[in-house]
């Protein structure tokens, strides 16, 4: 049968959100189609997969579809259970990630789309928030890791928590340049720090990195599309 | 067997998710009112990062975020279970129960606000609702099934608390005309022995509401 085993991710290169699939698919070996979706112009198929969103990724296995990528990311860990395990066995530790995950994914992200987005005030506060929040993060890594070191630099393991980490915060120096300002501080946020190094030392990580130019000209597009509209 | 604690305040909706989820698998807990005016230690400790409740503590080890709390509550007591066994059904499951979370704060906006920002809040209120009638109910009972899951009690914020968010406020958000479906859905929700035994009393609750919205509405 044609479908069967069948898999295929709906995304776009600038989204970071299906480079969280994207990596988790890569990291369990599974195989998969990849189809890049103009944001400007949806495919009918996107549409009708994710008609409540309509958005990516959208994750299709076996012609069936899953949107949002935190749930498509537990759906693979557990449909796929060879290693790596994307979230932990023990069901403590994985209250605990999925915490985390979702600290990451709304309060960080957040943040750091509010301080790309704003300029004088409004961006400092922002800014001054994401570094508040990469404080408690900091801080949560002594709770997440024994010691605070996160598995990937114990055992070069790469799990949700990485997967999310490098989607959003991966490419912080780009990020850095864009804004001007020092986001990630070896002094204030070491462990943070050497997290984000060693993820971005992976050889998958950097192989499904786009070019610095192309993200850097995405983050100064997004920049300066929303303070022309807010302007306005 | 270890202990479990609910640290959490009367009458948030957070809190009586994890009360259905407890009490539909039989499980016993001491419930430990938390003064949110005057968080405890106890809430300190327990959620630095948040300083929210729900709190589960089981066996000394605190759980944070209702929904997370739920999903270990599965994971440790699988009987009576509230998540589809098929890991498809459970991802769809997963979507809606994360909809529920992303959308629902939009009612609590239209109970916090008045004139332009409470009609923003009321159309997307209404944007929530719509999508839920189209694509998340189908013709079962409820959500994906004939027993209530996670997805229902996620969404169990409809079934009580919209109704005195809309007669504190005078707003009309529900008509079940246009959301036959919802409304079916709240009628056999309320029914449920669990759900009927575990939900605040509508007075109570309303004058809180109205009280909390009285000062917020002074303090503008």
């Amino acid at each position: 049968m044609e479908e069967e085993n069948k898999v295929t991710l709906h995304g776009t290169w600038r989204s970071p959100y299906a480079k969280r699939v994207e990596l988790a698919l890569k990291l369990k070996a599974i195989p998969f189609e990849y189809v890049e979706e103009d944001l400007n112009n949806k495919s009918p198929l996107l549409l009708k997969y994710n008609p409540v969103y309509k958005k990516v990724p959208v994750l299709v296995h076996n012609g069936k579809p899953i949107a949002e990528s935190l749930c498509i990311i537990e759906y693979i860990d557990e449909t796929w259970k060879n290693s790596p395990q994307l979230l932990p066995e023990d069901r403590y530790k994985r209250a605990k990630v999925r915490f985390w995950t979702s600290f990451i994914h709304q309060q960080l992200y957040e943040t750091m789309l509010t301080a790309m987005k704003a300029a004088g005030e409004a961006q400092e506060k922002a800014i001054k928030e994401l570094w508040e929040k990469l404080q408690v993060l900091e801080e949560g890594m002594k709770d997440i890791f024994l010691n605070g070191t996160p598995s990937i630099i114990s055992n070069g393991s790469m799990g949700i928590l990485e997967i999310v980490m490098c989607s959003l915060l991966g490419p912080y120096k780009l990020q850095e340049e864009v804004l001007g300002i020092k986001i990630i501080d070896p002094e204030k946020t070491p462990l943070i720090f050497s997290w984000l190094e060693a993820i971005n030392e992976l050889p998958l990580v950097k192989e499904t990195a786009p070019p610095s130019e192309k993200t850097i000209a995405l983050l100064k597009f997004v920049r300066e599309n929303a303070l022309k509209s807010s302007s306005a | 067997m270890a202990e479990v604690k609910l640290l959490a305040t009367w009458p948030s909706p957070f809190y009586y998710r994890v009360v259905w989820a407890l009490k539909s698998k039989g499980i016993a807990y001491e419930f430990i009112e938390e003064d949110l005016a005057n968080k405890s230690p106890l809430l300190l400790q327990y959620n630095p990062v948040h300083k929210k409740i729900p709190v589960l503590i089981h066996g000394g080890k605190p759980i944070c975020e209702s929904m997370i709390i739920l999903e270990y509550i599965e994971e440790i007591w699988p009987k009576n279970s509230l998540l589809p066994n098929d890991p498809y059904e459970k991802a769809v499951a997963r979507f809606w129960i994360k909809f529920a979370d992303d959308k629902s704060p939009e009612i609590w906006r239209v109970f916090r606000s008045v004139g332009e920002e409470q009609e923003k809040a009321a159309k997307d209120s209404l944007e929530m609702l719509k999508t839920i009638e189209e694509h998340a109910l189908g013709e079962k009972k409820f959500f994906g099934g004939d027993k209530i899951g996670m997805v229902g009690i996620a969404f169990g914020q409809l079934a009580q608390w919209l109704q005195v968010i809309e007669d504190v406020t005078g707003v009309k958000l529900l008509e079940a005309s246009e959301f036959p479906r919802l409304q079916r859905w709240i009628n056999n929700f309320k029914q449920v022995p669990v759900i009927n035994e575990n939900l605040p009393d509508y007075d109570q609750m309303f004058a809180f509401f109205k009280g909390r919205r009285q000062m917020l509405l002074a303090s503008k």
